[in-house]
């Protein structure tokens, strides 16, 4: 991820405040945000001052609990909803500053998204569902259909295609829903809670896939969740939300390592570490004159992936990167510690 | 005192005390106004109305027109031009569809003149032979649904034409044709603007409300008034009448599409057209299709009443043969109604459900094989059927349709069953009919006369404040005071009396019918079925079986009013029975209770608010019924405004009075909504 290109999504100030007089409380402030008496007035904070940004082909998943404000902050970037303070650039443009016609070029063009209930057309197969965005962007029937074919291919549904969402089990639907949302290949990718409403196994499967769609898409993506396992096993960052407010945002490692709040403390409790954290994070540095074990591992991996192989090692195990360098080295001392010892109790690398 | 404020029954029965302590004590001799309002300047109403009406049409934004023809310039009104194009248009559809049907001369005749037909023998539009008619049923049901419902179309259109009524049936068929599509246009228009803005819709909700529940028959006074008499002023009121049903689904369903679909629609980068037409009113399709389903059924009921006022077809032939008391030529007519309705009703669902297949990489005469079929089939019956008519000119040609002289009937084999059942039942059903009318409905009858103004309005403002607070007192006890301002409330007690006579039966009846069938779920199908099928007959159609068992009598409108006001009660029932959470029964059953205790602890219960809808339906679908019965005579409001229909000044006594049966059912409606919501909250089902 380069942090000199420009951002692709990047709040800033983000405030979305449900109540009939927000609006006239703002202006008399003049635009300045008082969150005081905007409660006082009986206003509701949905997004509180949420600034971030969101780079190339980098999945940013917004963990919170229900009525945290993370689907109001996505409907606020995908402008489902008006935002009532702050500013919004997608690849630099001034997005709450654009008119209907804008908007809606946008989205034909630039965005799709997923939603937690699948929200299909119950009128149209799965093919038609896929071909919706085509058609409204005014491509042929012809076209549609043989692009959104593809879609159905790529997502696994091959024989399905004039099924309609009634006869597909929740799992299915979602597929349907997710090839829709990637039929016009947009850059921009929103999903709200994506597979909330499927059972665990499935979830789980769904969430395989989608690694894998991503892995092949590189798509920019805003994933909404409130399921914090799922966070961790997608995500290249986390913003977690509570109460409108990001408490932090961060990769899951150094959520997992160093919670900033006591908030985000109670979710990271009990993760086990050697599932969230690559051996980057906990690797040393590498000794030349060292005796090295034959056996390397990518600084990528797991913990828990090379976990066994690295204690069978009498010797340390260099650490190489994706070019085969050696970057560090991991030894049974630290795998012990990792596995085995006090939260928090040592030390971890950035 | 705490258990009377807590308990609403305890309340109710002190609000009768009191009623009837009024009763007893306001004496109709000198009671004055607490027995019946007297005179008025409200009684003026009516003509201020007449005036009004006529006003708007002869007075109101006097404009110049040309008269090409005659080379003068005329005064007219908007009002005027306004409905004389209006008809034209309406009329000019009707007759281009007719001809298209049966053939004709005028369609050629609006774009040339009569002189140039007379010169000109070949410039008419020649008929449809039936046969082709019947084959595009036949080809259209089975494109639609397969063979059932290529079967039924089919051999429903050949049962017409070979039962001799060809001609009215087309006359019918090219009214609906026109009706439909205009009222499920206006509807869906209205309704999307609804929709979208919200101060339209609270205007137009009170005028949706009194639209419902106005008679049939009020309606076409003024329609007659403002566009004449005839195919076009029928089909005006129809659509009038069938639109309000459309507009309310319409809404309903647009308002049910979850807030997730339009905003996948909008993610998927929709403009708002799209986002209407592609995404809301498919998603919202169901509830649409029901509203075209009943703009079709009203249609189709109207299509008897429009024959008042000069619609042509079945419903005129309807009219005529009941009024000459031809039960079996009635009972014929009758099903070529129902046939049609039904027909219409099972295409238009079909279609909706009709799917595309995109990759199907089929040649052209496989891709169109059933509009070839027909084109091949029209083509050739109509050289079969023009060379017939070359060959013998005196003769009649059956290839274009089947005169009612030379077509079969069973008219004489239902008239002998009739004939039978009069003779063979005459003394019991007369009997009956005497025990029924002297021991039940004379009484009941005099005891609703004998209700003074003042106990009644106290009455209803004590039920509306029971219910629903002092809003709906004051909104039950306005309508009903309207009632006794005006001079018609004898007869109004009449109508009510009409009504609680057929509530009661038709609700014990679809009550318990319902329950019974909600046992088993093959019975609630089959149940649901039989509710389906009887709601496609038009009202009108269910006074047939009943003047040829019981004669023309005042018991004989009761019983055909509670055979239709059956339907939505048995209907309701099953609904709400069906509709209690399974998982309810199933705590029920872990409690160990059996069968009975289920039904009248759990079930009877949750599906009440349910239930009551179903009764409220009841007693607008009697109201209805009612005032159709004034056709076979009934001295209520109904009767008033059959006499308003033929006078010249009945135009605004006929829309008070109209105004008067649909306020009798909307001060019901908001008593029993208001209660059945309060229900659900408590119930948690709201």
């Amino acid at each position: 991820m380069s942090t000199s290109a420009q951002p692709v999504i990047k709040c800033e100030s983000v405030y979305k405040i449900f109540g009939a007089n927000a609006v006239k409380i703002l202006e008399q402030s003049g635009g300045k945000v008082d969150t005081a008496s905007l409660l006082e007035a009986g206003c509701v904070i949905g997004v509180n001052n949420a600034s971030f940004e969101v780079h190339k082909g980098e999945m940013l998943v917004i963990m919170g609990l229900s009525g945290s404000g993370k689907s109001t902050l996505l409907r606020c970037i995908s402008r489902l909803i008006d935002t009532t303070a702050g500013d919004i650039f997608i690849d630099g443009e001034d997005l709450l500053a654009m008119n209907a016609k804008e908007l809606i070029n946008i989205r034909r063009n630039k965005m799709g998204m997923v939603f937690q209930s699948f929200a299909l057309l119950p009128h149209k197969t799965v093919l038609e569902n896929i071909a919706l965005p085509l058609q409204a962007k005014g491509i042929s029937t012809r076209d549609s259909m043989a692009r959104a074919m593809d879609m159905v291919n790529l997502v696994e549904l091959t024989n399905c295609e004039n099924d309609f969402p009634r006869q597909l089990s929740g799992g299915q639907q979602q597929r349907v829903g997710i090839a829709r949302s990637l039929a016009v290949e947009p850059e921009i990718w929103f999903l709200d809670e994506p597979f909330s409403a499927l059972d665990p196994l499935i979830r789980r499967e769904m969430q395989d896939e989608f690694l894998r769609l991503q892995s092949v898409l590189h798509k920019t993506i805003l994933f909404v969740t409130h399921d914090f396992d799922e966070a961790l096993r997608l995500a290249d960052r986390i913003a977690i939300m509570k109460d409108g407010v990001i408490e932090q945002i961060d990769t899951p490692a150094n959520i997992v390592l160093k919670p900033a709040t006591e908030y985000v403390a109670k979710f990271t409790r009990g993760v086990p570490r050697e599932r969230v954290l690559s051996c980057k994070a906990i690797m040393e540095e590498y000794d030349a004159t060292a005796t090295m074990s034959d056996v390397t591992v990518s600084a990528n991996a797991i913990i828990e992936t090379v976990a066994g192989s690295v204690l069978t090692e009498q010797n340390p195990v260099a650490v190489i990167d994706a070019e085969g360098n050696i970057v560090g080295a991991l030894n049974r001392n630290i795998m012990i510690d990792v596995l085995f010892g006090e939260t928090n109790s040592m030390p971890v690398n950035n | 005192m705490q258990y009377f404020t807590e308990h609403k029954w305890m309340q109710f029965v002190a609000l009768l005390v009191v009623f009837f302590a009024l009763v007893m004590a306001i004496d109709p001799a000198t009671g004055g106004n607490l027995w019946r309002l007297q005179e008025t300047r409200f009684w003026l109403l009516p003509d201020v109305v007449n005036d009004g009406l006529k006003f708007l049409i002869n007075d109101f934004w006097v404009v110049e027109t040309y008269d090409a023809e005659l080379d003068i310039t005329e005064q007219s009104t908007m009002m005027k031009e306004f409905t004389r194009d209006l008809s034209g248009v309406v009329l000019f559809s009707i007759n281009l569809i007719r001809e298209l049907l049966l053939g004709g001369v005028k369609t050629v005749v609006a774009f040339t003149s009569w002189d140039f037909i007379s010169e000109n023998e070949w410039a008419r539009i020649p008929a449809l032979p039936w046969p082709a008619v019947a084959a595009g049923a036949f080809l259209t049901g089975q494109y639609l649904g397969g063979r059932n419902l290529s079967l039924l179309a089919g051999i429903s259109t050949i049962y017409i034409a070979v039962f001799g009524q060809w001609t009215p049936a087309m006359q019918t068929l090219s009214f609906v044709l026109v009706a439909v599509p205009l009222s499920v246009l206006l509807g869906l228009t209205l309704g999307i603007i609804a929709f979208r803005n919200k101060t339209f819709e609270a205007a137009l909700a009170p005028l949706l409300n009194v639209a419902q529940t106005m008679p049939h028959f009020s309606y076409l006074i003024p329609v007659v008034v403002f566009f004449g008499i005839g195919d076009h002023a029928g089909a005006i009121s129809t659509v009038i009448f069938a639109t309000p049903p459309m507009i309310r689904l319409t809404i309903l369903g647009l308002k049910k599409v979850s807030p997730e679909v339009v905003e996948a629609g909008m993610m998927s980068g929709c403009n708002s057209r799209q986002l209407m037409f592609k995404v809301l009113i498919p998603t919202a399709r169901h509830d649409i299709l029901i509203g075209v389903n009943q703009v079709i059924m009203q249609c189709l009921a109207m299509a008897v009443i429009a024959s008042f006022i000069g619609a042509k077809g079945l419903g005129y032939d309807l009219l005529v043969s009941l009024n000459m008391l031809r039960i079996g030529q009635a009972l014929e007519l009758g099903l070529s109604i129902v046939l049609i309705a039904v027909v219409l009703d099972r295409l238009s669902l079909a279609w909706a459900k009709k799917q595309v297949d995109y990759f199907a990489d089929v040649p052209f005469h496989l891709r169109h094989k059933y509009s070839l079929a027909f084109v091949g089939i029209l083509t050739f019956t109509s050289v079969i059927a023009y060379v017939a008519s070359m060959a013998f000119p005196d003769k009649a040609n059956y290839f274009y349709f089947i005169h009612e002289s030379q077509g079969l009937t069973t008219e004489k084999f239902w008239d002998s069953i009739v004939d039978w059942i009069i003779t063979n039942t005459y003394d019991s059903v007369q009997s009956f009919n005497v025990f029924m009318i002297t021991s039940i409905l004379m009484p009941m009858k005099e005891a609703y006369l004998s209700m003074p103004v003042a106990a009644t309005l106290f009455l209803v403002a004590g039920t509306g404040y029971i219910v629903g607070g002092l809003r709906s007192a004051i909104v039950a006890t306005a309508f009903i005071a309207f009632i006794a301002l005006t001079p018609w409330w004898d007869r109004a007690l009449i109508t009510a009396y009409m009504t609680t006579f057929a509530v009661i039966i038709s609700v014990t009846i679809g009550c318990s019918v319902g329950i019974l069938c909600s046992r088993s779920p093959k019975a609630t199908k089959f149940i649901l079925l039989v509710c389906d099928t009887f709601q496609t007959f038009p009202s009108f159609v269910y006074l047939i079986p009943v003047i040829m068992l019981f004669g023309v009598s005042d018991l004989s409108v009761l019983i055909a009013v509670i055979v239709y006001a059956t339907i939505p009660a048995t209907r309701y029932t099953v609904e709400g029975l069906s509709n209690v959470p399974k998982s309810l029964q199933e705590a029920g059953s872990m409690s160990g209770v059996n069968r009975t205790q289920r039904l009248l602890k759990i079930e009877l219960p949750l599906a009440f608010p349910h239930i009551m809808l179903g009764i409220n339906q009841t007693v607008i679908f009697s109201l209805f019924m009612i005032i159709i019965g004034a056709f076979i005579g009934t001295d209520d409001l109904g009767q008033l405004i059959m006499q308003s229909l033929s006078e010249a000044n009945g135009m605004g006594q006929g829309i008070v009075l109209g105004l008067c049966v649909a306020f009798i059912g909307l001060a019901v409606d908001h008593l029993i909504h208001t209660w059945a919501e309060q229900r659900k909250k408590v119930l948690g089902l709201a």
